[in-house]
């Protein structure tokens, strides 16, 4: 690769990939996103590489390795080119029959293919399945089609062009009108409008300036920016620049989670190749305008994904926060002005360059412009990571693109926003997702974690777990959190224990307030909204925990038995087998009894009883029958009657 | 430097740029309470317990006195139901820690905490920082520090400097409003520090 | 992990006072622990106290100050995880291996750790093994992963 001069250069090159790149020859194409790795890609990729080679069909068949395709649930996804033949749950096994089959003999695969759940009907290409149909995928869609290591490949589909235009036909003055009027809201959490933020540190005098990608991705649930910036480097990349531009910064850093290996390679490969030709680094494309990036790792601390911590751990300091009454976008890291914007945002700027700010706006609410990814998990049948317009429903999300609650149960709560958002109930399925719209319902848009809950989960167990996440996270600065959220979480952990007292709502309340109000930074001030949420909204399952002992999603440990209906047990000895407590007495013929004494409450005998007995119980907030008397206990085995 | 005016508490008062509320207030003789502010360190905001609240959109909005900068025409309330309800939850956090430290009590009589309200801690430590930040400030010898974040935070001594340094020096022990910090130093001392040196010279 | 180590690693980022922690990252992935002599050496040559080093390496969950177990165990406890019963799998993995979260066994097999989202939501509860991810996990699984590894 060698270093490219002007624009019209970029475009002879751009032509000759493009040329060189028949789209009907057959290409098949792997997911590799690190979800599809831990299912076994890695190896399916390499039997492919070799039954094509022992075919002799390397040169008549491409194998991409592209990023993540978003439907992690059907994981590894293979995707067979120009026909768009899309197979799932690809494991090594099935690798020669594709080869055979499908590539040799164009066959389809049936057992490989889409089956849509309700009406078995089999769905062959990628674009029809509903998963994919009802998604607009602006930003996320290109993954599917580049192999992120390898920089012709986004070239092949019109990367760096906008970067391009803009230094060579736009003013940063005009980038900054363009991204203001698209109304492009960060998609990391905060929906600040990117072009105001940017405009405030291009005005700022400091002639040093710095862009930053946040790619700390905290959100425990939220997977989207470590997808995008493995499977998609160069989009990041030339949206930094762009940005870098207007702001008139030369330097920028890209803060990635350690947690996040394969993302940091690639983005770090991603660099060297643009650098080669000349994207980065001294006069770029001939413009006369320089910029480098380096990537900087995190250590494994959720604070640091809250901007200014992140600016201090790039200072080589511990991630505590700054009072934000001097914004960093005028005084940022090393105290200069900072434009820190999420991994996703970023990716958004070169296709408003390049389709326009107009184009840009077609998508969305009043308020909030433009798509969304979202990761859809939890308990979800099709749990990946989904790219929406703005103004989509979250029944339509969850149920249509999402296929609804696994195992027949029933939708009980979204979580939106992360630990800082809150549960949204039923009753606001048809919430438009935005903003605006989802902090007046009173959760949060956050960085696009959605995690859908059932029956079986408790709302007083979740505004726990949040808590707890925070007082490892937090910073430990500020009184208002350290201390309040040590003292919600003794009281949330209480309640959920069955030790639960008259006043511990008002007092949680109490101590949200303070928190709301006096905590140093976004961290603390938004860590009261889980509990707040659910106790607008489930407020019943609280009293039932505090005043009757008891927890309606048959969840909370010390509030449940397990119990063995001596009317179904049907003395198989399966649980007694596997119990880890060996809590369970019985024979075969003998009905199973559970030692409540012995009981872990592990729930594996809840698992492992076999659907058609149904056997296992859970009880809480009633007494535990006693165990029936010993003489009663020899069952003759029902026959099965089917 | 330029010099203007702001309100606090109905009273017009003198300040300077670059000067913060919490400095404006006290040059002025208006009392706000503090746990963690010292005139020779930068300031920590970390105790919260200097909020006041600053009129804002037809409003009031709480700022941490201590960090704010001091602007022309601002008004200041050192007072108020919110803020008296926050300094209350706050003291009682605290005391949650340190029941028996003498500044705790004091702000507690005048605010009405109730010093019981949580149960106790095992550490009486109330991080207000003046132990690490004076040392690293002031005396530059870093001998002590934090350690680890959220509810496990800390402070701990460095025990090699300790050694070396702390025996001609405690210029912070006075500050520790509980003390928590000479125990930690004998503990040092006692466990930690390096065979052969100790404080009795 | 010998000083020469130490200080190449030191040298590969100039030794600069902002990539202290990028530094110690690098240590801590060879030496799989930040060894005393290997901080104190770090402060010497980038003239950062020693107290903001050790305040860094127990406030980011990366570095561990004691040397990790053969075995690392990471289970996630993200939200959807959580959701889907990552508890349970972590219960009982304390169970088997008689440790909690942060500590290691004594004959140094076994560490445990728990994070807070490995972005592999579709195979929850997800627990990870030296890098290797074992998806979709239930309490009565765990027993049986665990015993693969001696």
């Amino acid at each position: 690769m060698s270093r490219i001069h002007s624009p019209a250069e970029l475009e002879n090159i751009r032509k000759r990939i493009q040329s060189e790149r028949d789209p009907r020859k057959t290409c098949i194409t792997l997911c590799s996103g690190s979800a599809c790795h831990a299912s076994g890609s890695r190896e399916v990729a390499r039997l492919l590489i070799e039954e094509v080679e022992r075919q002799g069909l390397s040169q008549t068949v491409d194998i991409r390795r592209t990023g993540c395709h978003g439907f992690c649930e059907r994981g590894p996804i293979v995707v067979i080119h120009p026909d768009e033949i899309c197979y799932f749950h690809v494991q090594p096994e099935d690798v020669s029959e594709i080869i055979q089959k499908t590539i040799l003999g164009k066959e389809v695969i049936d057992r490989l293919v889409y089956s849509d759940p309700q009406t078995r009907e089999k769905i062959i290409r990628e674009s029809e399945i509903p998963f994919y149909k009802y998604q607009v995928r602006t930003v996320f869609g290109s993954n599917g089609s580049i192999d992120p290591k390898n920089i012709d490949d986004y070239l092949a589909i019109g990367g760096y062009a906008a970067l391009a235009k803009t230094l060579f036909t736009m003013s940063p003055e005009q980038v900054i009108e363009e991204v203001k009027k698209a109304n492009l809201r960060g998609r990391g959490g905060g929906g600040f409008p990117a072009g105001s933020k940017w405009e405030g540190s291009r005005k700022a005098p400091d002639p040093i300036k710095y862009v930053i990608v946040n790619a700390d991705e905290g959100d425990p649930g939220a997977y989207m920016d470590r997808s995008l910036l493995e499977g998609n480097p160069h989009a990041v990349l030339e949206g930094l620049i762009i940005g870098a531009y207007a702001v008139g910064a030369h330097e920028g850093y890209i803060y990635v989670r350690q947690e996040y290996p394969l993302a940091v390679e690639n983005v770090n490969q991603a660099i060297r190749q643009a650098e080669e030709y000349g994207f980065l680094g001294k006069d770029i494309l001939g413009s006369g305008f320089d910029f480098v990036v380096k990537v900087h790792r995190g250590a494994g601390a959720f604070v640091c994904g809250e901007s200014t911590a992140l600016m201090t751990a790039l200072e080589g300091r511990v991630g505590e926060p700054r009072p934000k009454y001097i914004r960093s976008n005028i005084k940022g890291l090393w105290g200069r002005p900072s434009v820190l914007n999420n991994v996703e945002t970023w990716a958004n700027v070169p296709l408003i360059l390049n389709h326009g700010a107009d184009w840009f706006i077609q998508f969305g609410t009043e308020g909030s412009k433009g798509t969304k990814i979202f990761s859809l998990v939890g308990k979800i049948v099709n749990t990946g990571l989904v790219e929406v317009p703005m103004g989509m429903s979250l029944r339509d999300i969850i149920f249509n693109i999402g296929g609804g609650i696994p195992n027949g149960k029933r939708f009980k709560a979204v979580q939106t926003g992360g630990p800082s958002g809150g549960c949204l109930p039923e009753f606001h399925l048809d919430l438009p997702v935005g903003f605006d719209e989802l902090t007046q319902a009173g959760s949060m848009m956050g960085s696009g974690g959605m995690i859908v809950m059932d029956e079986d989960t408790c709302m007083v167990d979740v505004a726990r777990y949040f808590i707890e996440f925070l007082t490892d996270e937090s910073c430990g600065k500020c009184v208002p959190c350290r201390e309040g959220l040590r003292q919600m979480l003794k009281i949330l952990t209480r309640i959920t224990q069955g030790k639960g007292r008259e006043g511990d709502i008002e007092l949680l309340e109490e101590l949200s307030e303070t928190a709301i109000e006096a905590s140093l930074c976004a961290l603390g001030k938004s860590a009261p909204n889980p509990f707040l949420s659910t106790l607008k909204y489930f407020r019943d399952e609280y009293e039932a925990h505090i005043r009757e002992k008891r927890c309606p999603a048959l969840y909370c440990k010390e509030l449940i038995a397990y119990y063995i209906d001596p009317e179904k047990c049907q003395a198989c000895m399966i649980c007694g087998r596997k119990c880890p407590a060996r809590a369970i007495s019985g024979a075969k013929g003998k009905i199973h009894v559970i030692d409540q004494n012995l009981c872990t409450k592990c729930g594996t005998c809840f698992e492992v009883c076999p659907a058609r007995f149904g056997a296992v119980r859970k009880l809480s907030g009633v007494p535990i029958p006693d165990p029936i008397p010993e003489e009663h206990r020899t069952i003759i085995r029902k026959r099965s009657e089917q | 430097m330029t010099e203007f005016t702001l309100q606090i508490d109905g009273k017009q008062v003198h300040a300077a740029e670059g000067m913060t509320v919490l400095e404006a207030a006290q040059a002025a003789g208006i009392a706000i309470p503090t746990l963690c502010h010292h005139e020779k360190l930068e300031p920590f905001g970390g105790c919260r317990l200097c909020i006041v609240e600053i009129a804002s959109r037809g409003g009031f909005r709480p700022v941490v006195s201590c960090v704010y900068p001091a602007e022309p025409g601002l008004v200041v309330q050192t007072r108020s139901p919110k803020i008296d309800r926050i300094r209350k939850m706050i003291l009682e956090l605290q005391m949650a820690h340190a029941p028996d430290a003498p500044i705790l009590q004091e702000y507690a009589k005048e605010y009405g905490a109730d010093p019981n309200r949580f149960e106790k801690e095992a550490s009486f430590c109330i991080h207000c920082g003046l132990c690490v930040r004076y040392c690293a400030e002031v005396k530059q010898k870093h001998a002590v520090g934090f350690i680890d974040r959220g509810i496990r935070k800390e402070i701990a001594f460095v025990p090699e400097i300790a050694a070396r340094e702390c025996w001609n020096c405690k210029e912070c022990f006075p500050l520790c409003p509980t003390s928590y910090l000479q125990a930690t130093y004998v503990l040092t001392e006692s466990m930690a520090f390096p065979r052969g040196e100790s404080a009795s010279r | 992990m010998d000083l020469r180590r130490i200080d190449q690693i030191i040298d590969n980022h100039q030794a600069e006072a902002s990539s202290l922690i990028q530094i110690l990252l690098d240590i801590q992935s060879e030496a799989h622990w930040l060894p005393k002599h290997a901080l104190e050496r770090v402060s010497e040559r980038l003239d950062v106290p020693k107290t903001r080093i050790q305040h860094i390496a127990t406030f980011y969950k990366a570095f561990s100050l004691v040397p990790k177990g053969k075995h690392e165990i990471h289970i996630c406890l993200g939200t959807a995880c959580h959701v889907r019963g990552a508890k349970q799998v972590l219960d009982t993995v304390q169970q088997v291996t008689g440790i909690r979260p942060g500590e290691t066994d004594l004959e140094l097999k076994f560490s445990l750790e728990t994070v807070n989202c490995l972005g592999c939501c579709a195979l929850g509860p997800v627990m990870e093994i030296d890098g290797k991810t074992h998806g979709k996990m239930t309490p009565s699984q765990t027993a049986a992963v665990l015993k693969q590894y001696d």
